[in-house]
Formats: C-alpha cells, structure tokens, sequence
C-alpha cells in the first residue's frame, strides 16, 4: 500500500469492508498449488471421500483388533471386587488384606497408538460397567498432589483447586482429598438406588496410561492413600505399560504392590496389528489407491526401523494419498469403476495429453496396430473409448492379483528359510518391483514346492480354495473349479495307493534292503509315483497362476493413475532429516526462499544471499580457529550469533577474537 | 497378664477389655498408658513411637484411645499433600467443622495456631487431646518448621494436647539440624515366633478347631517365617491357603488329629505360595483360581517378571546398544573398539588394572549424546541418516525408563544419559539383531 504523504512515518490503513479475507479451509489448500487445477475440486472430493472410506475401515479394524481383550478387561472391572463386595460374616473375606484390583495392560512401545485403545477402553467402560472413570498421564502428574486433582477433577466433573476451592452451592470446603471423593461416591450411589447393600456398585476405575513415565514417589503415596480407602470406595487401577510387566516391580517396592492384585493382560503384537491394516487397506481391491513398492517399503521401514506405531503408518498413508491426489492430474479416475468411466468422458484435452504422455500408455501404444497408434495419438473420442477399456482392465487385474497373492502366500510362507518372505507384505514388495518369477527365490520356493510332503501340499492347496471361494471374478471361479479338481484327484491317490502298502506287514532287514534299493532304482530311472506326477502338475498349475496374474503393476496401462510412487516425497515429509535440512538452507537458500536473485552456480553462494549463508560459507573455508576480527569486515556479527545458536562454531577462550568450529572438514 | 495394664483412674475391667484386644503388646500398652496418665491429667507434650511395619503401633494407639474414649484426631501424613489438610483434619476432629471452616487459604503455622487457641478458649481441654500423626517420617518433607513446632504443641497452644509420632524409622533421622524439643520414646519391637503363632491362631476359622487352624499357623510359620514376619501379610497368606489345607479334611481322606499327613499335602504348596503369590507375581485372585483347578493346569499363569522381553524398533535396539557400550566402557577405549585401523594399542596400557571388571559392579556411567551417537553409527551395520526420529527414539527410550537421562531435562545443549537396562536384558536385545555384545565389553575382554 501506498500513501501520498512524502514523510516518513507510521501510517494506519482500515482495511475494507470488502474485502475481508475468506477464511481458508482444507479444500483451498488443497487446490492452491494444485497440478493440473482443472478438475482440482473433484480430485479434493474424491481424495475426502475415498479417506473417509479408508479411516472407518481402520477404526473398524481398530475395534476388532481391541476386542479380545478390551472385553477381558471389561469383564474384569464387572468382577465384583473381592474385598468391597463380601458381607463381614464371610471368614476368608474378612481375614484377607484389603487389595486394589490392578489390571496390568501391556501395550507394547508403539505408545502413540495407545491413546485410541484407551480412549475405547474407558467409553466402553462407562457404557457398560460404571459411569466413574478418570484416566491420567504422567506429565500432568508431576507431583501427588496433582495427581491427587486431575483424578478427583475427572471422576468428580468439578474443578477443585489443588489448596483450597470452595463450591458455594454447600458452602463447604471440598478438598483434594481422597475422603472427599468417598463422600461424593456416596452420595452418588446413594441417589440411583436406595437397597445399595445387595446390588454390585459400580467400581471406581483409575487408568495410569503410561505408568513408566509415572514418577515412583507419587505412585506409591497414591496407592498407599487408596487402600486405606479400599474398604469405602471401590476402587480399581489400570496401567497402562510399555515395556514389560515387571516395571511394575521396579517401580513399586513390596511394601506396596502387596496392597494390589495385579492380573496381566497382554495386547496384540504391534507387528501383527501392522499386518491387519496391510491386509484390510492395501492387500485389497476395495480401494482403488494404491502404493507402489518404494513407498510400501519406505513406510514399512519407518514402522520397524523407527516407532512401531500404526497410527503413523496410517497417516504415512493418508500422507501419500494426499500427494496422489495433489500432485497426479489424471487422480481424477482413481475412484469407483462407475465413477472413474463418467469421469473418462470430462477428460479434457490437456489431460488426454497427459495420457498420452503416462508411460505405460505409451508402452502401450508401441504394441498396437499403426493404424490403431495413429487413432490413438490423434482422436479425443477414441482414446476416452481405450481409456474407459484400461480402466476396467485395471481392475479386474486387480480383481484377480490379490486371491492369486495370498494363495503364493500360504503355500510359501510355510517353506524353510522363507525363500519368498515370511509375511505377505515382503512378497507383495517383490511381486510390485518386477516379474516376480524372474526371481532366483521364487524358482528356489517352487524347488522347495515340489518336494513338499502329501499332507502338507494338501493342506496348502485346500487354504488356497478356501481364499478363492469368497471371489467373485470369473477368471477366479475358473481357477477355483481347477484347484478342486487337483485335489479330488489327491484324494483319488488314495484309494489307489492304500492297497499297495505291503510294506508295513512284516518288515525284516532283508525286506527293507530290497525294497530301499527299488525305490533307489526307480528314483534313477525318474519313474515317478503318481503323487509325484501329481505334485508336479500342481506345482505347474500354480507357476502359471503366478505368471498370468502377478505381473507387476507397471505391466498395466494406466496404473499411473492408482499407483503413488514418489517414495522420496514421503521420506521427506515423514522421516525428516534436520541437519540436511539446515545444510541446504545454508549452501543453497534458493531451495526454500525460491527467490531468483539467490540462484547460483554449484558451490558459490550469491551477493543477495541473508548473511548467515555468506558465514557459513566462510566458515567453511577457514580451519579450526576462527579469526573473527576478520569476518568483522565482511559481515555483521548477528549472522555468527547465529551460527554459534545453530551449533556451527562455539566460543573459545584459547585465543582472543576467535571461535572453535564445530563442524567436520576444512583446512 | 491384665496385671501391666494398670491404672487409678480407669476402672479395671474397662483395662481389662482393652488388654484383650492387645495380645503380646501389654508391655508397650502399659508403659503407653503411664505415660498418659489419667484422662484430666497433663501429659507429655510428644510421644513418638517406633517399630517395623505391622508390629502393632497404630492398633496399640487407636483402642487405648478409642476404649478409653478419649478426644483424639488422627492424621495420616501421606494424605496430606499440603500442610492445610492436616491442619484442616486436625481442627475438624477435635473442635468439629465450623473450626476447619476458619482456616485461611494456604494456612501458616500460625493461622493454625491461632485458630487452635481461638476454640481452645471456647471450649477448654477437661481431658487430654491426642493428635496421631500415622508415617510421621514424611513431616520431615514438609515445612521445616512444622516438626519442631508440633513436638511442642502443647507449649504454643497452652492446652492438655499429646502428639503422638508413629514412624518405621528411628528418631535419630529426624532431629532437625537447629534442635528441637526431643519427644518421648517408645519402640515397639518385632514379634517373635511365637507371639506371631499366638496372634495368628486368635482368628481361627468358624467351622474348624481351634486347634487345628492353630497347627495350621504352625506349619504356615515354619515355611514363612524366615521370609515374611508382616503380621499383616502372614494373615492374608494364611487365609488364601486355609482351604487347601482342609482339602483333604472335607473329602474324608485325613483326620483332623493326622498333622503329619496334614503338613505333607500343604507344605509344597505353601512353598510355591512363597515364590509366586507372597511375592505379586502371580495375583491373590488367579492363586485361588489355580488352586480349584487341577494341578495340571498350574503352569498356565505366568508370573509378571516371566514377561520380561521387549519389543522395540530395529535403531532402538541399536540405541539401546550403544548406549549400554557407552555406560560400560571407559570413554578412551572406544578407540579400540569401534575404529578399524586403531593401530597398535600396547596391552598394558590398554588394560588396567583398577578399570578391569569393575565397570559392572560400579553401575553404569553417565555418556554425552555425541558419544551415544558416535558408537550407534559405529555398531548398525548399515547406513543410517541422521534423522530426527532417531533423535526422537532417544527420548522414547528416556521415557520408557529403558535410558536415564543425567541432570535436568531441560539442558538442552549437552544432554547426559545413563543405561538403565541390566547385562541380561542387553544380551537378549542384541542377539535378536546378531550382535555379539560381550565382545564389546571392556569387562569382559
């Protein structure tokens, strides 16, 4: 803005009434920057719409996955609590130490995962078992009497200060105190039903989410508090632990775990629940995103390698479903068959363009007629007529994979040294990057196939009919018809065989000598037994399976479309790598100021660069001792506050007017 | 034995019942109650009492005062997270609330002072006030003039008050370094054998023999005793096992009068007790579960130290790793262990003496995070990037108690950490990645 006044000064601007400034929402965002912004709005639609599909079914899966033993636990806080229950007349009741049922939940140390079981935990409790749950973390628990508030605060739905706070309503003090909660209890359970003596009441439930993190004073004081209220108040604790059970001990002497009954409840491994969410989110044709193999792996990775947690894995996808949709203008067809072929028919040129320029519709071009390459570089119409056929294509190939995958699955995954990966998502990864029998393993495994005992390739092939069976595909029922034909004929084997087992009868060791050098005879003359032949064609049968359906993705016209493949984006954004960050910043500003005037040659750094980036230039330059007095000439001395905060150089006292540099390298 | 508790001003068969519910402590009980004097006499400012968990303090103290109906107000330290609720108890028990209701914010000392004399002129002392203040060792943790202060209560107040000190630890460990008014003694010693059997065999169960439930303490001392002498838990010990010892009395199979073959049924048993329920490892509720099910069975509750693997993420394990190498060994022998081409290292002058095995017995040393880092790029075998979730894992480890960090969590320039997992723990951990450890150790070279 601008003003007419030739002095200099402070000038204040009203802004407009007309234009106030839309408040901006995620769809804005989204189509700012967008590539290709002709059908950006749709793409944002379709991105929410498939997201939401995609986050019920992992809250779903979540449920499932929590089920077992958020019910043990439920079942557990229903148990009518041993000490509190039992009328005074009951002798090994009454002669019994008073405990605080405990329940011990091992969570594992993906920790930022827990915070959705609790959450589910503690709603199902008060659905079901009693209204009166409080949970606490660590870090708001500093000291007793903290922990003393927050429990008191959530159980009680009031705000009582930590000193002093006085509700007018009984101009009574309420203080933090555990006798006021005995109180409030009473009179609570007193309200809802006058004969208490004979109806269970309902447990008072403590959850400590993350009890290593617990500092061991405030726990044991706590505790020790509680029971002398156990005969009042029935009370119930749930830890939350990371590591392994026996913290518990450490962090409790015996004095005071002796007053809890501490039962153990072991979650679900992390790693198995990772292999749920594959299977239900990725391993499936119900979505039409999907991964490519750097990016499953780069995920996957971060997952072991780095946190164990699921939730971040789920994000790491909803990350790349955000840049699929973001960065790919043709994202447009990656939706539901009847969608996608409406929305091959809006293409507008530029994106037919795009088509055209998508590698594997350029491979697939190369395979067609000349007359047929001509209509299709040429004619709009045409190509949408093609494009709606690949579409289709697509997913029946997609269709047919993922039953063909999982039935690779069981039959290698029992093999020794699992020559093709002992969980499906290591050989998903192979059967992306290239044709997976082209593989020196895969020829191993099916080595490995054909010497498989009867009962064991039997057993196999019957798990592989049973995934078949739920398949709807046409191609798969064909499939499925020859699978269960293969095994009728093993079962056939068996009449046949069954009489000629002589040689159980009578075995003496001349007997066996002979018939051992037969059967060396007959394996050197390769005379097969049936159930040889039979293995072998079975074994054949599913070579082709492989080789008809698992061919890579980039096989397919088109995947482009489904299939997010900038593995380094994702690395970027979710393993990030500060130092490298700070490096560029400094040797190459133009990568994030974006500004012209920095643009410069390898290794020089611009006049207009911010000063800190001349420094550090210099400095990387110099030896171990830098001569400030130098530098002084050259640049002011905020840009080496700057690098002294960045951690670049440090002060020294070995020499006036110097800094030590920190940092590898120079003369 | 009535005979020790004795006094003028009570009547004696009044002594009598209180004596009865106090087995083995008329001793204690009797000296207690001299020093008391009658309920109109003054007594000693401060009594403070001493004894090991469970030998009888807060029992002795609350039916003498209860029975004998004395005005007495019992405050536990441990509830008290602020010095206003036990001043507030104390008001709201001897002078009723209206009292408490007179505290200010955050009292003082002297508010309660104040107060305490403000009703005490209302409503003068005719009999000795008691106030018991049970685990008296955490006054010490509150303000320090709160312990000197209520040693002499009766001073400042000017009314017949007693406090009355109950503590596990000795008076010694109190005395604060200005001085102070030094309290009444009295300790309560340990019971022995057979005052514990005398006291055990009191509460015999209803449809059984008195006699029989008292062999049954017999045997459950002779397991026990050596381990446990907490009234409190050989009690509970004794009624979770009550019923498999009668076990074989209810099918018919033994006699009452049969002890030997008695004690031949329930001594494994009790033994197993012993290693697995005495110690939390298995829970009073599974223990009487395992005890309905066949013996067969029994090996399907696991104790909680039994789950004592982790699982943690590939570079944490790394970490983890490292960080233990770093708390272990000696700062300059990291050149011999992780450089390749460390050159020669003369043997004598590599090991020292001192140094040599006495790492693991002193505890693991504190390490700056540069050298963490330094030994983790050094052990994984591939290559990784500094990343931030590596940095982050850091922190999860601190967190998880698996790492201690050394000073105060807010020097961010310099961090320290320790390792705070045993040889044990490492050695499982690093064979899961294939990592010889003990090859790494100093101490073990």
């Amino acid at each position: 803005m601008s003003t007419s006044s030739v002095s200099k000064g402070c000038f204040v601007f009203k802004p407009s009434a007309k234009k106030k400034k839309r408040t901006l929402d995620v769809g804005d965002y989204f189509i700012d920057g967008c590539e290709g912004s002709g059908n950006s709005e749709l793409r944002f639609k379709l991105c929410q719409s498939l997201w939401d599909k995609m986050k019920t079914e992992t809250e779903v899966l979540q449920d499932e996955l929590n089920r077992k033993i958020l019910d043990r636990l439920l079942e557990f806080a229903g148990r009518p609590s041993s000490t509190f229950q039992h009328g005074a007349d009951d002798w090994a009741a009454r002669m019994r130490a008073s405990e605080i049922p405990t329940a011990a939940l091992v969570l594992g140390v993906n920790v930022p995962d827990h915070d959705m079981t609790f959450q589910s935990l503690s709603d199902l409790l008060r659905q079901s078992v009693t209204p009166h749950v409080a949970s606490v973390q660590a870090k708001e628990c500093g000291a007793l009497k903290h922990l003393m508030q927050r429990v008191l605060e959530r159980l009680m739905g009031t705000v009582v200060s930590a000193e002093h706070a006085s509700t007018q309503l009984h101009n009574k003090r309420v203080h933090c105190s555990l006798g006021t909660l005995c109180d409030w209890y009473k009179s609570k359970t007193k309200v809802g039903g006058k004969d208490t003596a004979n109806q269970p009441q309902p447990p008072v439930v403590i959850i400590f989410k993350d009890l290593e993190a617990f500092n061991p004073r405030v726990l044991q004081d706590f505790i020790l508090i509680c029971s002398r209220y156990v005969e009042h108040l029935p009370l119930m604790f749930i830890f939350g632990i990371a590591t392994s059970p026996s913290t518990i001990q450490h962090i409790l002497p015996h004095s005071v775990s002796s007053l809890l009954c501490i039962e153990l409840f072991q979650s679900l491994s992390c790693t198995q629940h990772l292999s749920t969410v594959i299977d239900k989110l990725i391993l499936t044709p119900q979505f039409p995103f999907k991964l490519s193999g750097k990016v499953l792996q780069v995920l996957v990775g971060i997952f072991l390698y780095h946190d164990f947690s699921v939730r971040n894995f789920i994000k790491g996808l909803q990350l790349s479903l955000l840049e699929h949709f973001h960065s790919q203008p043709l994202s447009v067809l990656c939706c539901r068959k009847k969608e996608a072929l409406a929305n091959v028919l809006q293409l507008s040129h530029q994106d037919l363009e795009s088509v055209r320029q998508l590698p594997s519709f350029r491979r697939y071009v190369e395979r067609q007629e000349p007359q047929e390459q001509v209509n299709l570089l040429t004619d709009d119409t045409h190509i949408k007529g093609v494009c709606q056929k690949l579409i289709k294509g697509l997913r029946k190939y997609h269709k047919n994979f993922y039953p063909i995958l999982r039935c690779l699955h069981t039959l290698t995954s029992s093999l020794p040294k699992y020559p093709l990966g002992k969980q499906i998502r290591e050989l998903y990864i192979l059967c992306l990057e290239k044709n997976v029998w082209e593989n020196e393993e895969y020829q191993s495994a099916m080595q490995l196939l054909r010497m498989l005992a009867r009962d064991e390739l039997v057993a196999s092939l019957q798990t592989c009919a049973e995934i078949l069976k739920p398949v709807k595909a046409k191609k798969m029922r064909n499939v499925l018809d020859q699978l269960e034909d293969l095994l009728a004929k093993f079962k056939q084997l068996d009449k046949i065989t069954s009489p000629e087992k002589g040689l159980q009868k009578k075995t003496d060791l001349f007997q066996l000598q002979k018939t051992l050098l037969e059967m060396k005879e007959s394996r050197r003359s390769k005379k097969m037994s049936p159930f040889e032949i039979l293995r072998n064609e079975a074994v054949d049968f599913i070579d082709s399976l492989v080789r008809c359906y698992l061919a890579p993705p980039e096989s397919q016209p088109l995947n482009e479309v489904c299939y997010y493949s900038s593995s380094a984006v994702v690395r970027r954004h979710l393993n990030a790598t500060p130092r490298t960050s700070i490096q560029t910043a400094l040797s190459n500003p133009y990568h994030y100021l974006q500004n012209d005037t920095l643009r410069s040659e390898d290794g020089t750094v611009s006049n207009a660069a911010p000063d800190i980036c001349i420094v550090h230039k210099l400095h990387l330059e110099c030896g171990r001792l830098i001569n400030l007095y130098d530098w002084l000439e050259v640049s002011c001395s905020k840009a080496v506050s700057e690098l002294e905060f960045l951690g670049f150089i440090k002060s020294t006292k070995q020499k006036t007017d110097h800094v030590a540099r920190l940092t590898w390298g120079g003369c | 034995m009535a005979a020790l508790l004795q006094h003028p001003c009570y009547e004696e068969e009044r002594l009598r019942r209180v004596a009865d519910k106090l087995p083995c402590r008329e001793v204690q009980a009797g000296t207690l109650l001299s020093v008391m004097g009658g309920p109109e006499q003054h007594s000693f400012p401060s009594i403070f009492i001493y004894g090991h968990r469970a030998s009888g303090k807060s029992h002795v103290i609350h039916m003498l005062l209860r029975e004998l109906e004395l005005p007495h107000a019992t405050v536990s330290c441990v509830e008290c997270v602020s010095v206003a609720l036990l001043f507030e108890q104390v008001l709201l028990s001897l002078f009723g609330c209206d009292a408490a209701s007179l505290l200010p914010r955050s009292p003082s000392l002297s508010d309660f002072v104040r107060i305490y004399r403000q009703q005490c002129s209302h409503s003068p002392a005719v009999q000795t006030r008691y106030i018991v203040m049970e685990k008296a060792e955490l006054l010490r943790d509150m303000d320090a003039n709160l312990l000197p202060a209520l040693l002499r209560l009766q001073e400042l107040v000017q009314d017949n008050v007693t406090v009355i000190l109950l503590s596990e630890i000795v008076w010694d460990k109190f005395r604060p370094n200005t001085g102070c008014f030094e309290p009444l003694q009295l300790h309560f010693p340990d019971y022995s054998k057979g005052e514990l059997q005398q006291i055990l065999a009191q509460d015999s169960h209803p449809s059984y023999s008195a006699e029989l439930y008292s062999s049954y303490i017999n045997i459950l001392l002779g397991v026990f005793y050596s381990v446990c002498r907490d009234l409190r838990e050989l009690r509970h010990l004794a009624a979770l096992n009550f019923s498999k010892f009668c076990e074989p009395l209810e099918e018919g199979k033994v006699k009452e009068s049969d002890t030997h073959k008695l004690w031949r049924n329930i001594e494994p048993h009790l033994k197993k007790a012993m290693q697995t329920v005495y110690l939390r490892e298995v829970s009073s509720v599974q223990w009487e579960q395992l005890q309905q099910m066949e013996e067969k069975d029994t090996g399907a509750v696991r104790g909680l130290s039994a789950h004592a693997h982790v699982e943690l993420p590939y570079y944490s394990k790394f970490l983890l790793i490292a960080a233990y190498l770093a708390s272990y060994n000696p700062a300059r022998t990291d050149k011999r262990f992780f450089v390749k081409h460390h050159g020669k290292v003369r043997k004598t002058n590599f090991l020292k003496k001192h140094e040599k095995t006495s790492n693991h017995l002193l505890g693991p040393k504190p390490f700056p995070l540069d050298r963490l880092l330094a030994i983790f790029y050094s052990v994984v075998d591939s290559r990784v990037a500094p990343t931030a979730s590596i940095f982050s894992q850091i922190s999860s480890l601190v967190t998880l108690q698996l790492l201690a960090q050394v000073g105060h969590d807010d020097q961010i320039d310099a961090p320290k950490y320790k390792c705070a997992v045993s040889l044990d723990f490492i050695r499982a951990i690093s064979r899961t990645v294939n990592f010889d450890i003990v090859k790494y150790l100093y101490d073990f070279l």
